[in-house]
């Protein structure tokens, strides 16, 4: 019997294809960088056990796995939004910088003792400013049809650097010894955590993001707008719905979520801003949401995911007795150790 | 002309196809001779599309066998059927609408350099228009080209791979008149070569005209293939249906009242830029149905865009019920009571990604009845009213949560109708509403065009069948590019010939014998601008 592969077109794509289909996938995956630890001289089964044994075998790792997943559902939601009308905010990254910005600098110019006033100042300054780095790119592109994906994409690296600036400059911390931070936040700026763990307030927003976005697309007509317009834009033009007006709107409630997932990021965990802390959440909620299938619930799983994926990494980094990598390829292109 | 050989040049027996639902087809079998035209007819979702589409090799049968040329043939995908000389012209065709006539011609060619040789591409598409007489300029871009040019490009791009088996699935719905006997020279000139043709149509006329042999399915089920000498339009209708179907619409007279929808002067551009709507006037009264009559592509479809409030009229005055509406925005042309039935359905009038629902809140979702605490959609009630809508249209479908790009392209029309007549609407502006509709289906929505006329709407009837036009109209605009050529007060008294003339650009008040003066005692003289 020969075998042959035959593509054939789906009229029905079940739960088989929706929901199994991209864990196969990651598998899929697993798989081919287990081939890559192989070459490393590592066991990939040793080091898949240790990394979801570091995620997920302790209430430790799965604490840190929900406090990595927190900044990727609410980004992810950001993102996934925009995505459902077709416009590709690729910003996120930026947008969350925005927000971190916008919340440092409610601490240093607003300051409160009340953790609820200064807490819902935060808020609301990271969803302006995060939402305005959103609008920038939506009025471009219904103004002047500007193509949103360089935009948001420019805007990125103008935002990791505004922020950078402040973090170097101006609002460097004096008693840092020259670290480039802002000076840590006062306790009323810190969203609270819980049961002992990094595990912050954030995922209330995270969850609440995720229900709001099932609610806002499923039930609400603005939902139905940018569903129309992301299927079939002349449609919704005959319809009477606005592109221009809704593109705007988007990409500033957009950039406004990703902007909030910067404020729980610095008020949540660091509780400073400092360079480099988002490892490129914008980018990867950008995976999240596709992976996802723009769906809600899977947003949550993803991330969840996603999660496992960057504490496991951590561990084995940690300890694994993976050589480093970059003595090896050193050792292999010298052919020596170096120093030898 | 055909030729009877000792195979025939496809057979298919017993092809079982079932969709999530559906029994699209049951034992069906089907013969094609070299050198003819085989025509397939059945009411809508009768599963001929199905059929064709299997035998083109997009869907794969359930069980059945195709023998081409004596050869069993299993078709996995469309190349393995092109490769086996069959190309077909899909119902809703797939062109990629920003690339160019040429670069859509040559999409999928199998054997081409990496580099594409425009000019032999051009240059053969060049040939193919020759030969079969169909002109399109091949580097128009396909997004502005009419339905009508875009099926034609859809043809060329068939015989451009040199298919000996062509299937036309309804080519002439979205063809004008005139179109439609190029493409029927066109047909004789490739079944004269000794190909076989499978043709697709509603329009029983012209299937008399070109067929050969008939098949008729109903329901998926195949009643009977018959020679069309052995038959009558009556009787092919009732093999269709299943039971005796009347022709006849019962139109009432009436008296219209106020004018509803009044236009002056209007200027509009069409997606060139070029001027398409030149100081055009016109007035719908209620309960009147004014038909707008031309040659397609005469800017009938800017005008009704604009008068839908979706294209920009540059100069002139939109008033429905005296209210001024141009430069208000579409949401409020619709408020105002306007219904439309744009040509383009599936790029525009719906979004076949959505359910059947959503396709029917797509212009009513706003309303207060679909509402609820305003920000949120009342989908139980939008249900509600699909359910009613789908049943009172007999809209074919398997179920009102499915996508509507699963229901056969005559369903496909009627969820648009359905949505666009329903809720009293003040002024309807219908395009080509019968297009693709079986015969019942066509008699249904011309009599729900004089219901909402009889009911105080005003009806503006854009259509190319000039027969529809004749039947249905109180008073015809006709127009010529893009300018009024003159309002026939009384169609029962204007001549085809009168008509022809001025749709092609003869003014009303040129004749000798205005056609409708003196008929009420009032001389009415017509001139563009009213
Ligand atoms: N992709 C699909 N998925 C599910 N159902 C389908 C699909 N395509 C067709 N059907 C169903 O199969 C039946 C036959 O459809 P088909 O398109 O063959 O009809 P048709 O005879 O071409 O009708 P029309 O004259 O309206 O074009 C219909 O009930 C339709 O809803
Ligand atoms: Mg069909």
């Amino acid at each position: 019997m020969r075998y042959r592969i035959v593509l054939r077109r789906r009229f029905k794509t079940g739960a088989f294809f929706e929901g199994i289909l991209p864990v196969i996938s990651i598998f899929a995956a697993l798989l081919f960088s287990g081939g890559a630890l192989l070459l490393f001289g590592v066991s990939p089964l040793a080091a898949y056990r240790a990394m979801f044994r570091g995620a997920l075998g302790s209430g430790y790792g799965l604490s840190e796995v929900i406090v990595k997943a927190i900044p990727l559902v609410i980004s992810g939601v950001a993102v996934a939004l925009a995505f459902r009308m077709k416009v590709w905010n690729i910003g996120a990254e930026g947008q969350i910088y925005l927000g971190a910005l916008a919340s440092a600098a409610a601490v240093r110019f607003l300051p409160s003792d009340s953790r609820v006033v200064m807490l819902l100042t935060m808020t609301v300054a990271a969803i302006i400013a995060g939402g305005a780095w959103g609008y920038v790119a939506g009025f471009l592109k219904s103004r002047w049809n500007v193509n949103e994906v360089i935009t948001t994409l420019m805007l990125n690296y103008v935002g990791i650097h505004l922020a950078d600036y402040f973090i170097y400059g101006p609002w460097r911390d004096p008693s840092s010894l020259g670290f480039p931070m802002t000076p840590p936040f006062p306790p009323s700026a810190r969203l609270p955590l819980f049961f002992g763990t990094r595990v912050h307030l954030g995922i209330l927003a995270a969850v609440l993001l995720v229900l709001l976005f099932r609610l806002v697309i499923r039930w609400t007509r603005w939902g139905f707008e940018i569903r129309a317009i992301g299927d079939n834009p002349r449609a919704a033009e005959y319809a009477g719905i606005s592109y221009g007006r809704n593109v705007v709107l988007l990409m500033f409630i957009s950039g406004a979520i990703a902007g909030l997932a910067g404020m729980t990021e610095i008020a949540g965990l660091q509780g400073r801003l400092q360079p480099g802390f988002s490892p490129g959440y914008g980018y990867t909620a950008i995976i999240v949401a596709w992976l996802a299938r723009l769906n809600p619930w899977g947003i949550m799983m993803v991330s969840f995911f996603m999660g496992v994926l960057l504490v496991g990494g951590d561990t084995i980094q940690v300890i694994n007795p993976l050589r480093h990598p970059r003595r090896d390829t050193y050792r292999e292109i010298r052919g020596t150790e170096p120093g030898a | 002309m055909v030729s009877i050989g000792p195979v025939p040049l496809v057979s298919m027996r017993g092809i079982d196809k079932a969709f999530v639902g559906v029994k699209a087809n049951s034992d069906v079998d089907l013969d094609l001779e070299r050198g003819e035209v085989h025509t397939l007819l059945g009411e809508n979702g009768a599963g001929k599309s199905t059929l064709m589409n299997i035998l083109s090799g997009l869907y794969t049968a359930d069980s059945g066998v195709i023998v081409i040329n004596g050869e069993p043939r299993v078709f996995r995908s469309p190349r393995d059927a092109i490769r086996a000389g069959i190309g077909m012209v899909h119902q809703h065709f797939m062109l990629v609408p920003t690339l160019s006539v040429w670069e859509n011609v040559a999409l999928g060619l199998e054997d081409q350099p990496f580099l594409l040789d425009k000019g032999r591409v051009i240059e053969r598409v060049g040939d193919i228009q020759k030969r079969y007489g169909i002109h399109v300029d091949p580097l128009a871009p396909v997004w502005q080209l009419s339905i009508g040019e875009q099926q034609r490009v859809a043809i060329i791009k068939t015989l451009y791979r040199s298919a000996d088996i062509l299937i036309l699935d309804e080519p002439t719905s979205v063809l004008t008149p005139q179109e439609a006997r190029a493409l029927f020279r066109t047909i004789r000139q490739i079944t004269a070569e000794g190909h076989g043709v499978i043709f697709i149509s509603h329009k029983l006329d012209e299937v008399m005209d070109i067929s050969d042999r008939i098949t008729v399915l109903r329901k998926g089920k195949k009643v009977a293939t018959v020679n069309v000498k052995d038959v009558t339009k009556e009787s092919l209708a009732e093999m269709m249906v299943g039971r005796r179907v009347v022709f006849q619409i019962g139109k009432t007279l009436q008296n219209p009242g106020r004018v509803v929808l009044e236009a002056r002067e209007l200027v509009v551009r069409g997606d060139r830029g070029r001027v398409r709507v030149d100081r055009f006037s016109l007035d719908v009264r209620q309960r009147e149905i004014l038909g707008l009559a031309g040659v397609s592509g005469n800017g009938q479809e800017e005008l009704c865009d604009a008068l839908a409030g979706i294209r920009k009229t540059e100069k002139g005055s939109i008033r429905v019920d005296g209210y001024e509406l141009v430069g208000k925005s579409t949401r409020e042309f619709q408020k105002r009571g306007i219904s439309y039935i744009p040509a383009d359905r599936i790029g525009t009038g719906l979004v076949t990604g959505m359910n059947l629902r959503e396709n029917i809140a797509l212009r009513k979702y706003w309303r207060k009845e679909f509402t609820r605490f305003r920000f949120f959609i009342h989908w139980e009630n939008i249900a509600g009213r699909t359910g009613q809508l789908v049943e009172r249209y007999s809209v074919v479908n398997p179920g009102l949560g499915f996508p509507a790009k699963m229901l056969s392209g005559g369903n496909l029309q009627k969820l648009m109708l359905a949505r666009e007549l329903s809720d009293d609407p003040r002024v309807v502006i219908a395009v080509q509403p019968t297009w693709g509709l079986d015969v019942s289906a066509t008699l249904f929505v011309r009599e729900t065009l004089l219901e909402q006329r009889d009911k105080g709407a005003g009806v503006l009837l854009v259509s190319d069948d000039l027969e529809e036009i004749l039947s249905l109209s109180d008073r015809i605009a006709v127009i010529h590019n893009g300018r009024l050529m003159g309002i026939v007060e009384d169609p029962d008294r204007v001549t085809e010939e009168q008509m022809g003339l001025m749709m092609a650009g003869t003014r009303l008040k040129e004749f000798s014998n205005p056609v409708g003066e003196g008929s009420e005692g009032h001389g009415k003289e017509v001139s563009p601008s009213l």
